[in-house]
């Protein structure tokens, strides 16, 4: 096989590797799911991290830079916010027996 | 570190290596983003994969120290970094789906100018053609998704307008440019080299295609859009990773371009309208009109604090269905203040969560886990929809087209065979409001003008904070 049957085996192969993984996802966590999708195709920064070393002229060095840049707000960005979002998901046991507790405290008082 | 530690760490076989195990944690991380109890360390491990596939990449890289390549990719990291992080850790929770957008818009723009680089490169004799089509589709792709996802940005943060804005002709004109594009691209493919047709013909056209995409389409359906173009990012980062012969972004790209179209198919299914139905665009523009009309006509009723105060006191179970407009007025950690003052008094208290409540599939959950509202109050559509019948109260907290009983009833409207929080079987609503102006889908509401209905005007933060003191004083 050669090197551009390979790559399409693996691009289809991960495509229902993504539709598997996303098929059984509940609806209150699709906004983080987007958000962290959105993180992993920030991938392409790769992309521009390779062809740096290849640039010749001002012009290029330039697009790649800002490309460079690009990739990393939308690798960085994404994942961060996407923690950010998910770390105030409280699991139903823990938080809700904290509040039930300051609850009576407060009627007590 | 010794030389020949330095020769395998820079050998292709272990930054191939490299690679699998980062697409691999990747795919790991993302199988837990599934599950709310998992969620949290797998975005934590594909972060992990991401980290190990730049740091790889850069091994690689290593052998062409020397023309100031390091100090270039470090000045994109740094600035990356350096805007990245502020942004992601300062945006408000209410403002997540445009930031959503925005990153998935750089995404794709990093996309449009790898393939114009590799375009100054070798287009035109130096590349086979595969490397050529593929950079071609991630040039169209990545700028359509680009200034697309501006577009979707500058509506939801309400710098541009949030109605459907609308040319006569637009599919027309739409289909002009896409057909500009390609044909465009068949002609580089075919052996031109020509700078100004790659510029004009591919990254032009579709910036203004991505526009026009855009543009027409209302703010309600927004999330769907971003949804949609984050998977155009997914498959355009596809495209460049087969380009460069590079698993790890042909996996990565392609795992998102997959679950980016099946999210969006989900989130389109939950308004009830299908994807190509929201790309044709205009929602509520060229229907308003006679919806307006049969209602407009009626009358509100307006309530006070304290008559909301005493109805929900002597309550058996009273739902909250919040809105976009709770999370705008910051309202959400009143909202619980008042759940815990009627849970007090033995009245119960659940939360309808409409599929779109918010600006996004599960937007409102987190906005009010944010505000430490325990998940099993929080209720699904379908779970809640059949116990409004018991209801005694519904309080509407800045939510409009979520609970307009014309998406059951009324064939006429835009917004018709939408699934709704059927509010309007409970005994009696209570809608706070900022105004009587209509929703964002800009559709009239007869809920407002049912004779069961009453309307509590004002900032719904202060309104809530006035209805837990009157609570609290009963």
């Amino acid at each position: 096989m050669n090197d551009l049957v390979i790559d399409i085996a693996v691009l289809v192969l991960a495509g229902f590797v993504g539709y598997t993984v996303i098929s059984k996802v509940p609806n209150t966590l699709h906004t983080p799911l987007m958000s962290g999708t959105n993180a992993i195709h920030g991938i392409v920064v790769l992309g521009g991290l390779i062809l740096m070393s290849q640039s010749s002229g001002f012009l290029e060095k330039v697009i790649l830079v800002v490309a460079v840049a690009f990739g990393t707000i939308n690798v960085i960005g994404g994942f961060l916010v996407t923690d950010r979002m998910l770390g105030m998901f409280k699991s139903k046991d823990k938080p809700p027996a904290q509040d039930a507790s300051s609850e009576d405290s407060g009627n007590v008082a | 570190m010794s030389l020949s530690a330095t020769v395998f760490l820079q050998s292709t076989n272990f930054i191939d290596a490299a690679y699998i195990v980062a697409f691999g944690l990747m795919i790991y991380g993302m199988t837990g983003l599934t599950g709310p109890r998992t969620a949290v360390r797998g975005n934590k491990i594909a972060a992990v994969g991401m980290a190990i596939a730049v740091v790889a990449t850069l091994l690689r890289q290593h052998e062409f120290s020397g023309s100031g390549t390091v100090w270039l990719i470090l000045l994109g990291l740094v600035i990356g970094t350096a805007i990245g992080v502020p942004a992601a850790l300062r945006v408000k929770m209410t403002a997540m789906p445009q930031m959503v957008a925005i990153f998935n818009g750089v995404g794709g723009g990093a996309v449009a100018l790898i393939a114009w680089v590799e375009f100054r490169h070798g287009f035109g004799g130096g590349y086979p053609l595969r490397i050529e089509i593929f950079e071609l589709f991630g040039a169209i792709v990545g700028s359509v998704s680009f200034w697309g996802s501006n577009i979707a940005f500058g509506k939801l943060q309400e710098i541009l307008p949030g109605r459907p804005i609308k040319l006569p002709g637009q599919s027309l004109l739409n289909f002009g440019f896409l057909t500009i594009a390609v044909a465009s691209a068949v002609i580089l493919c075919a052996g031109s080299h020509s700078q100004a047709l790659f510029i004009l013909g591919i990254l032009v056209a579709a910036a203004v295609l991505g526009n026009m995409v855009v543009l027409p389409i209302g703010g309600a359906d927004m999330p769907v859009v971003i949804s949609l173009l984050n998977a155009c990012t997914g498959l355009s980062a596809a495209a460049t990773g087969l380009a460069l012969g590079n698993p790890v972004m042909i996996v990565a790209g392609m795992i998102v371009g997959a679950s980016g179209t099946i999210l969006t198919n989900k989130m389109a299914k939950a308004m009830n309208r299908t994807v190509p139905a929201i790309i044709a665009g205009g929602f509520g523009g060229a229907v308003a009109a006679p919806v307006g009309g049969g209602t407009e006509g009626g009358t509100v009723r307006s309530t006070s604090a304290q008559d909301v105060a005493i109805q929900l006191s002597y309550a058996r179970l009273v739902v909250i269905a919040p809105g976009y407009g709770m999370a705008v007025a910051q309202a959400q950690h009143a909202v619980r203040e008042l759940e815990r003052a009627l849970e007090a008094k033995g009245v119960e208290v659940k939360y309808a969560i409409h599929p779109v409540a918010g600006r996004m599939p599960g937007h409102m959950n987190v906005l009010l886990a944010e505000a430490d509202v325990p998940y099993d109050l929080l209720k699904e559509m379908d779970d809640i929809n059949p116990e409004f019948s018991r209801t005694d109260v519904t309080l509407v907290i800045g939510a409009n087209d979520v609970t307009n009983p014309a998406a059951n009833t009324d064939p006429g409207s835009p917004i018709y065979g939408m699934p709704i929080l059927e509010v309007d079987k409970s005994s009696a609503v209570v809608v706070l409001k900022r105004s009587m102006a209509s929703g964002f889908a800009g559709i009239d509401n007869p809920l407002f003008y049912e004779p069961k209905t009453s309307l509590l005007f004002g900032d719904a933060k202060t309104s809530v904070t006035e209805i837990t003191a009157e609570v609290q004083a009963l």
